[in-house]
């Protein structure tokens, strides 16, 4: 790939981009991009894409269960949103692999084989009403927290991608807090539903947001991310912020968390909390989590019961 | 005073009817949600089956100010002998669970979408002039978004049957085949047609059978199927109270929640 004339040639649009990115400079689809770069977002923004389609499937079940039409209406609202984001995301990500002549195709491939990996949220149960709305309001939000530090991204379609997607994840993270409040205002049942919830959330909101430097799982793509300038904060960082923005909120309701440990350290200005088991992300990175391979196996299952479909839509060959 | 009455159920009738066939025509299509041919196909089916809701909500709110109960309610507690559904929308997409090995055929999905939305378009046209005022002003609000409906499973019918790909036509075929015996149900009135007809509601079933066969025709021609239209009830009449085991085993899905705690706020 990109075999360049000369070294000096090479280093000089490197040096090029660099300097483009450092003036804030929107790189595009076309542009000349160093292979680290393309590769970095290749992995990053396919792996954001097909998180969104996977991740509409722990919500699907909740869809015709939602216990009133007004919430049906949300949920499946949502649904449809993530569909939308995956479809907008992956659309970006083709046009980075069209070097490498590879297509949606491959890329459904890749997560079949378990090359292409998915979020690790996306591997747990949805098990009760409650936790859909949790997903809502504490996935989606943090969902919000780290793509709104990727909102000026270096590279101008995913920015753009970004700005819909974001814009549609403060609804849901709306629909998600509303349901979440009728449930707190509700029945000893109900506020049982999300205290249940947020037991079992807990540990893989803390996850999300990926370990705080390499030593914790070995690899950390964090850190050619932020030198590309497609995101600004680190991982801890992220992390933090999402402490700052809903622990208060959480406790004011009433509901616990499920660390004894966690407090607010006033001279360093830093959450403490218990380490979450970082060898899960692994786990699911292996597609061995909790619902990895149901989710997978209705991805493949789709694929392939639908294979008569996209044949017959090929445009034939004379 | 008596007509007044009767006048009375004939719309509460009619309510159910456009109510109950858009509720469960909504859940089969949101079955379907991640399982499309493919993503582009699942967000634009997924935004029709969450307009159908709408339309579902709509009909069980006009019936709530009507004094029927609660539109969530009317929704979620009512057996299945209650419903007024045509059967051939309660009929499962296929063996499997929505969320355990699925056995969905498009091919069905297609030829019972652009079939049903080709009735409601002509049905919600009638109702253009129907003499209950919230339910024509109702019809042109469903009517804009019936368009691109009917527009996105009109293309899929023509391509599919169009496409020369041997497999796609004859599951295409097949699902017609399936469909057609039981279609006849959503053109039914139920018991109180007759009045709804007199009483200026809504067009008879015969008249609203007549346009949708004038409506398909045409596309039946043009991907070279001869145009013998046969619909039957073969099932039974949903309007009356009949129903499958697919539409109890529906019900208890779509109420799970709502009847863990009737009293709950949700
Ligand atoms: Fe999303
Ligand atoms: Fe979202």
């Amino acid at each position: 790939m990109n075999v360049l004339l000369n070294d000096m040639a090479g280093e000089e649009k490197l040096n090029q981009f660099i300097a483009r990115i450092e003036a804030g400079e929107k790189i595009e689809a076309d542009d000349w991009m160093p292979e680290e770069y393309r590769g970095t977002l290749i992995k990053l923004i396919s792996m954001h894409g097909i998180s969104e389609i996977m991740g509409a499937l722990p919500e699907k079940e909740w869809v015709p269960k939602a216990p009133t039409l007004n919430r049906k209406l949300g949920i499946m609202a949502k649904v449809q949103d993530e569909m939308g984001h995956g479809q907008l995301l992956l659309r970006v990500a083709e046009d980075l692999l069209k070097p490498y002549s590879k297509k949606r195709d491959d890329l459904m491939q890749d997560l079949f084989k378990g090359d292409l990996k998915f979020h690790n949220v996306f591997h747990m149960e949805a098990k009760s009403w409650g936790d859909a709305g949790l997903i809502g309001w504490l996935v989606d939000g943090a969902a919000i927290i780290s793509q709104t530090n990727m909102l000026g991204a270096s590279y101008g379609p995913y920015a753009r991608a970004l700005q819909r997607i974001c814009a549609e994840e403060v609804f849901h993270a709306q629909h998600g807090e509303a349901i979440i409040m009728a449930l707190a205002e509700g029945t000893e049942e109900q506020r049982k539903l999300v205290q249940d919830s947020i037991n079992y959330w807990w540990e893989s909101l803390l996850l999300f947001f990926g370990p705080p430097s390499k030593k914790e799982v070995g690899t950390s793509k964090q850190d050619i991310t932020i030198k590309y300038k497609i995101r600004t904060s680190t991982n801890e960082e992220l992390r933090q912020a999402f402490f700052s923005k809903y622990v208060k909120r959480i406790l004011s309701l009433g509901f616990s968390i499920p660390d004894e440990t966690l407090r607010f350290d006033k001279e360093s200005e830093t959450w403490i909390y218990q380490q979450p088991d970082w060898g899960k992300l692994k786990v699911f990175a292996r597609n061995e989590g909790p619902r990895s391979q149901d989710r997978l196996s209705l991805r493949r299952n789709s694929y392939e019961k639908n294979k008569w479909v996209r044949e017959a839509l090929a445009p034939k060959i004379i | 005073m008596r007509n007044e009455s009767l006048k009375d159920i004939a719309i509460k009738e009619l309510l159910l009817q456009l109510a109950d066939d858009d509720f469960i025509h909504s859940y089969r299509g949101a079955e379907w949600l991640g399982l499309a041919p493919h993503i582009e196909e699942d967000v634009a089916s997924a935004s029709i089956s969450q307009d159908t809701m709408g339309h579902a909500a709509i009909y069980y709110k006009l019936l709530d100010e009507l004094g029927e109960g609660d539109a969530d309610k009317l929704a979620h507690d009512r057996p299945a002998k209650e419903r007024r559904n045509a059967i051939i929308l309660e009929l499962v997409n296929g063996p499997g669970h929505y969320m355990k090995d699925p056995d969905y055929d498009w091919a069905f999905a297609v030829v019972r979408n652009y079939f049903y939305t080709q009735a409601k378009a002509i049905k919600v046209q009638s109702l253009h002039s129907c003499s209950y005022e919230p339910l024509a002003e109702v019809a042109q609000k469903v009517q804009m978004e019936l368009y691109y409906h009917l527009m996105h499973w009109k293309t899929w019918f023509v391509q599919l049957l169009g496409s020369g790909h041997l497999e796609a036509v004859s599951r295409m075929k097949a699902a017609i085949g399936k469909t057609m015996p039981d279609f006849a149900g959503v053109f039914s009135l139920g018991q109180y047609g007759e009045e709804m007809v007199e009483l200026g509601l809504i067009e008879g079933e015969a008249v609203l059978q007549k346009k949708w066969i004038e409506a398909i025709t045409p596309i039946f021609e043009s991907v070279g199927l001869a145009a013998t239209i046969q619909i039957g009830m073969a099932r039974g009449d949903g309007r009356n109270g009949q129903h499958t085991e697919d539409l109890e085993k529906a019900l208890k899905t779509l109420s799970e929640v709502y009847a863990s705690d009737k009293a709950a706020s949700w």
